[in-house]
């Protein structure tokens, strides 16, 4: 397992008004997406536990286009990954940000 | 892509959704009223297994088992549901213990039903003891709640169907709902296979897996009280029957269960074959039955088996 964190400045707030909200679930190549609205409105931070190995500067530049995608402002996300490829963890990113998104129920 | 493509699917057409494809939170979600699911210890507590980091393997948040309570057609119910693909679905302490927690509180409260969608090939391997010790504490928080008055029903209809000490659990529900692909069983085939031989159990033949452990098969022998289409509306449907009909427990329950596993053993003891047993219920062409559509088989098994809602 190898841990990795990324902290960048968004542009904007996250849309919406919920708290949190989970996506995915940890298998061989895919993975969890747990959001929460605990940051200040342009921060974003993302914690990440992988199995696999080796792979932090795919995850860099994957995590730095989603936020510059997205403006996740206010986000914390915290990822359990089972070896997803990249355009899964960008799937469950983009899903992750359209559930918080929605109002609560 | 158009906007229509974008819209929201209706509650009626997100029901008609597999079962059996949907995650654990997407069958909850939606098999319950719309809104009332509250979650306990939700993924957000991080309550993830002690033991995964020593083996140097993923965590989830959850820890594969979602518990909590919400409405079932306005009436309150408690609710856990189980994510077959991680890790299998499989037990360990802390997936055990939110179930456990989750079946005392009912005992407690006496009024509330209980529904758990088993999705399990038992007992989690690296979690091992403290694995069969959750098994063991749930088969006796579920015969209190049920001694307390709690009905806990037992849906299963997911890919890691339910084995192990998840096809014990469910023995001790007070009434179960199965699909056809839900296989219920102790052993799973390849367990089978790898103790007895392949002259005893052939795990690769997917036919007799499925004729042997899958839904038809249990509902014929009664080991299943519904058979239900691989919809979440249909699961929804029988948890509703089965809330509704389900009788109470007590000594009369079990002495009417042993009665009926003894007469099953007397009339089947010696079949070979999982056929051979629905031809015995005079079953007219045996050999179709696993080619029936859903609708077909539920006919089929109302006249070939009353539910026995005495035993259990």
């Amino acid at each position: 397992m190898e841990d990795l964190s990324f902290h960048h400045q968004a542009r904007a707030r996250a849309g919406g008004t919920r708290q949190m909200a989970i996506i995915g679930v940890v298998a061989s190549g895919n993975l969890e997406v747990l959001a929460e609205r605990v940051l200040p409105e342009t921060e974003c931070r993302l914690e990440i536990k992988t199995a696999a190995e080796g792979f932090g500067e795919v995850w860099d530049a994957v995590v730095a286009d989603f936020v510059e995608r997205y403006s996740p402002g206010g986000l914390k996300f915290s990822i359990n990954d089972g070896g997803a490829r990249p355009d899964t963890v960008s799937l469950r990113l983009a899903q992750a940000v359209r559930l918080m998104a929605e109002n609560e129920q | 892509m158009s906007v229509a493509n974008l819209e929201k699917p209706s509650l009626e057409q997100a029901r008609a959704t597999s079962f059996y494809e949907a995650s654990a939170r997407a069958r909850i979600r939606l098999l319950l009223d719309p809104g009332s699911f509250v979650e306990f210890i939700g993924p957000e507590r991080r309550e993830v297994s002690p033991h995964l980091k020593l083996f140097d393997l993923p965590e989830q948040f959850d820890d594969g088992i979602i518990i909590g309570r919400g409405q079932f057609a306005g009436s309150p119910v408690f609710i856990a549901a189980q994510e077959g693909r991680f890790m299998g679905g499989a037990f360990g302490e802390v997936h055990g213990a939110k179930l456990t927690g989750l079946l005392r509180a009912a005992k407690e409260l006496k009024s509330i039903p209980v529904v758990i969608l088993f999705d399990t090939g038992g007992v989690r391997l690296q979690e091992a003891n403290a694995g069969e010790l959750a098994i063991a504490e749930i088969m006796r928080a579920v015969i209190e709640a049920r001694t307390a008055g709690v009905k806990v029903i037992g849906l299963i209809g997911g890919r890691s169907g339910c084995y192990g000490g998840g096809g014990l659990i469910a023995g001790c529900c007070s009434a179960l709902a199965v699909s056809e692909q839900g296989r219920i069983a102790v052993s799973g085939p390849e367990v089978i296979e790898t103790n007895r031989g392949v002259e005893e159990f052939d795990s690769r033949d997917r036919a007799l897996v499925w004729r042997t452990m899958g839904g038809k098969h249990r509902r014929l022998i009664g080991g299943a009280e519904l058979f239900a289409d691989d919809t979440v509306q249909a699961f929804r449907e029988a948890a509703l029957e089965l809330l509704e009909t389900t009788a109470g427990f007590g000594i009369d329950t079990l002495n009417a269960e042993q009665s009926r596993l003894e007469d099953r053993l007397q009339r089947f003891g010696t079949c070979r074959d999982a056929v051979e047993i629905w031809a015995a219920e005079r079953v007219a062409d045996a050999a179709s039955v696993p080619a029936l559509p859903a609708d077909q088989f539920i006919e089929l098994a109302d006249k070939v088996r009353r539910i026995a809602r005495d035993a259990r």
